[in-house]
C-alpha cells in the first residue's frame, strides 16, 4: 500500500468524521473491491504489467456454461395487457432462457386464449401439453399452451394448474389444432377436457386402463389384459371382457 | 321417394378401412374412410400403432442418453432430431457451441433434409403411379447415407450430435467427397424434375388436390412445406436461427395455391436451397474445437424451455421441464411436425376421390415413428 493517506499533523484540530450516505458507502465498498481485484490480478500475473488487462476474452464455448436465470416478468406488455383485459387472469409471469411464461387460472382458460388470439394476434398454437406434479398443492397437473404470433415472431407460454378431479375447458373452439393435442393429453395424463368434440384415446387404444405419462405409472408398463395373439379378437381391439374370455376358452 | 328428385342410384355411404398394413400409408397409419361411391365423405386417422412411450423413457434417462432415442422418432431424418434435442438442451443449460461444431451440424442437417426429401419424392411419386423416380431417388440417397456412414458409422439412426457440439472430427477427405456429391446434385434435381414437373399425368393428379388456404394452414398449426405451400413464408431457420443459420444465405420457397403440386414445387426448391447451404458451409468450415467446455455431468436449473428446429417435415420442437440440479428431464415433450400436420388430412381430402387420398398422404410427408413416438 503506497497511497495511504498521510497522518494529519498533530496540531490540526480533530474534526468529527462526516456521516456517509448510503450511496457514498456503496461507492467506497466498490472502490475497495476493485482495488483488491486489481491486486489479485497482479499477483496472478506474476508481476507482469498489464497481463490481465490485455488478454483477449475467451470465446463463450471455452468458458463455463452460464445457465439461464428465472426473471420476474409481470411487467411484460403481454402480461399487462392480459391482466387488464381479463380480471384476475395473471397469477404470475417469468422469463426463463428467453421464453415468457404466464400462469393463469384454470377457470378462465378459454376466455384468456380467445383474447390472446383475437386481440393480441397469437393465431398459431404451436403446442399443447401437460406436466405431472404429484402431491402439489395448487393442483396435480400443469397444462401448458405454447403459442406464436407472426407479426413480430413472439412466443408466449400459458401454464395453468389443474387438480386431478377437475375438468378443464377445451380450447378447440379457439384453435382447431388443439383437438389432437388435447386428446393426447387426455390419453397420456387423464385430464378431461370439457366440450371437446371427440375426446378419445389417440396413442394408446380404446379400452387401455391407465395414463402412461403420469408419474405413478410404472415404466415397465402394466398388464392391460390384452393378449398379443388371442384366440378371439374383440371388435375394435382392446382387452377382452370377461364374457368374451369365457367364450374364447 | 319418387319423381324427378329421386337419384338414379341409391346413395349409400360405405365405411372402408384403409391400413394400417398398406404400403401407401407410409408406415402404420390407419384411416376409416367414409365413401359415397368413389367420393370421400370423411376420413378419420387412427394412430398409435407405433407408440413406444419415448417421452416416458426420456424421463428415466440422463440428458445425453436421450439423444439415441430421438433418432427413432423421425427415422427418415435422424440428424435433425438430434439437432433439435441438442439445441434445446443447450438453451436450457446455457451452453454456447464452437463454430466448427455448428457448421458440421448444419452440413449434416441439410444432407439429412436432402435424404428425407428424396424419400418423400420417391414414395409420393410411386403412390400416384410414377414408378421411375423411385430408382433415381434411392440411388442418390445412398450417396448421402454413405457420407453419414463414413462420418459416424450409421446410415439411418445416426446419433451424431451431442450436447455442446459434435462428437467426431470429419474423416480425412470427407469434405472433398461431400463436395463432389453436392456439386453433382443440382443436375440430379433437374433430372427428377424432367420426370414430373411438366408431366401431364402428374399435374392432373396433383394440381388442385388437397388445397389448404393460408388461414386454414395456420389454424391447423401446419408447419414446414405444407405451411409454405399455402404461401406463408415462415421457416424456423430464418425466424429463430439456431446453430449458425444466420450466417448462411438461402431462400425460403413458398407456393401460391396451397395444393399438392405447390407443395411438390416447394420441396424440390428446398432441396436446391439445401445444396446451397451445404456448399457455403463446406467453403467456410472454420477450424477449432468440436465441443464446448461443458461439465461431464450436465445439471440443469429449474425451469421450462422450448427449443425448435426446422426438420424436413416442419417445426420439430422439444419442451423440456427440468428441476433444480437434475441430470434428467422431468418432462420432455416432443412436438412432432407430422402429428400436427396429419390432423389436417380429413379437411384436405373431403370431397375428393378415393385415389386422391394417397396423394394427400404423400404430400403431407408423414413419418409414423414421430407421430406415435
Amino acid at each position: 500500500m503506497t497511497d495511504e493517506p498521510t497522518a494529519p499533523p498533530d496540531d490540526a484540530p480533530v474534526e468529527p468524521k462526516p456521516k456517509l450516505t448510503d450511496e457514498e458507502k456503496a461507492a467506497k465498498i466498490a472502490a475497495a473491491k476493485a482495488k483488491a481485484a486489481a491486486k489479485r490480478a497482479a499477483a496472478d500475473g506474476g508481476g507482469v504489467e498489464g497481463d490481465a488487462a490485455e488478454a483477449p476474452p475467451k470465446p463463450p464455448w471455452e468458458e463455463k456454461p452460464v445457465p439461464p436465470e428465472r426473471i420476474e416478468a409481470t411487467d411484460d406488455p403481454e402480461a399487462v395487457a392480459l391482466a387488464a383485459a381479463v380480471a384476475g387472469s395473471v397469477l404470475g409471469a417469468e422469463r426463463f432462457a428467453g421464453d415468457l411464461t404466464i400462469r393463469v387460472p384454470v377457470a378462465k382458460i378459454v376466455e384468456i386464449c380467445r383474447f390472446l388470439k383475437t386481440e393480441r394476434g397469437f393465431a398459431f398454437l404451436v403446442d399443447l401439453t401437460a406436466v405431472d406434479w404429484p402431491g402439489r398443492e395448487e393442483g396435480r397437473f400443469d397444462v401448458v399452451y405454447w403459442m406464436h404470433r407472426f407479426a413480430d415472431q413472439a412466443r408466449l407460454r400459458l401454464v395453468t394448474a389443474v387438480a386431478e378431479d377437475r375438468v378443464i375447458e377445451s380450447v378447440t373452439g379457439v384453435w382447431k389444432t388443439a383437438n389432437w393435442m388435447e386428446r393426447e393429453v387426455w390419453d397420456l395424463y387423464g385430464i378431461v377436457f370439457a366440450n371437446h368434440p371427440r375426446l378419445e384415446r389417440i396413442l394408446t387404444w380404446e379400452g387401455f386402463n391407465g395414463h402412461p405419462l403420469r408419474k405413478d405409472f410404472p415404466v415397465e408398463g402394466i398388464d392391460t389384459g390384452a393378449a398379443i395373439y388371442p384366440d378371439h379378437y374383440p371388435p375394435g381391439g382392446g382387452p377382452l371382457t370377461d364374457e368374451e374370455k369365457e367364450r374364447a376358452t | 321417394m319418387s319423381g324427378p328428385d329421386r337419384p338414379l342410384f341409391d346413395v349409400e355411404e360405405m365405411e372402408v378401412n384403409f391400413g394400417p398394413q398398406h404400403p401407401a400409408t407410409h408406415g402404420v397409419l390407419r384411416l376409416m374412410v367414409t365413401l359415397d361411391g368413389e367420393k370421400i365423405v370423411d376420413a378419420r386417422p387412427i394412430i398409435g400403432y407405433l407408440h413406444r412411450g419415448t417421452e416416458k423413457l426420456f424421463e428415466q434417462m440422463d440428458f445425453p442418453q436421450c439423444i439415441p432415442h430421438t433418432d427413432r422418432m423421425d427415422y427418415i431424418a435422424a440428424a435433425t432430431n438430434n439437432q433439435g434435442f441438442c439445441v434445446t438442451m443447450e438453451k436450457a443449460l446455457g451452453i454456447a457451441i464452437p463454430p466448427r461444431a455448428a457448421y458440421i451440424r448444419m452440413i449434416l442437417a441439410e444432407l439429412q433434409r436432402l435424404a428425407s426429401h428424396l424419400v418423400w419424392f420417391a414414395t409420393h411419386a410411386i403412390d400416384i403411379g410414377a414408378i421411375t423416380p423411385f430408382f433415381y431417388n434411392f440411388r442418390d440417397r445412398d450417396e448421402i447415407l454413405d457420407l453419414f456412414e463414413e462420418y459416424c458409422g450409421a446410415r439411418l439412426t445416426l446419433n451424431t450430435m451431442k450436447i455442446g457440439g459434435v462428437p467426431f472430427e470429419l474423416p480425412e477427405g470427407w469434405v472433398d467427397r461431400c463436395r463432389a456429391v453436392i456439386d453433382a446434385f443440382p443436375a440430379k434435381i433437374d433430372e427428377y424434375e424432367t420426370l414430373l414437373t411438366e408431366n401431364r399425368i402428374w399435374k392432373k393428379r396433383t394440381v388442385g388436390i388437397g388445397v389448404v388456404s393460408p388461414e386454414d394452414a395456420v389454424e391447423w398449426g401446419l408447419t414446414g412445406p405444407p405451411l409454405r405451400g399455402s404461401g406463408v413464408k415462415w421457416d424456423i431457420r430464418k425466424v429463430f436461427p439456431y446453430d449458425r443459420y444466420d450466417e448462411v444465405e438461402f431462400e425460403v420457397p413458398i407456393g401460391s395455391n396451397g395444393d399438392t403440386y405447390d407443395r411438390y414445387l416447394v420441396r424440390v426448391e428446398e432441396m436446391r436451397q439445401s445444396v446451397r447451404i451445404v456448399r457455403q458451409c463446406l467453403d467456410r468450415l472454420p477450424e477449432g474445437p468440436l465441443t464446448a467446455r461443458a461439465p461431464k455431468v450436465l445439471r440443469a436449473k429449474e425451469g421450462m424451455v422450448y427449443g425448435s428446429v426446422e426438420a424436413p417435415k416442419g417445426e420439430l420442437g422439444y419442451f423440456v421441464v427440468t428441476t433444480e440440479k437434475s441430470t434428467k428431464p422431468y418432462r420432455c415433450r416432443v412436438r412432432p411436425p407430422s402429428f400436427v400436420n396429419l390432423q389436417a388430412l380429413p379437411d384436405m381430402v373431403r370431397g375428393h376421390l378415393v385415389a386422391d387420398l394417397v396423394a394427400v398422404i404423400g404430400t403431407l410427408d408423414i413419418v409414423l415413428g414421430e407421430i406415435d413416438r
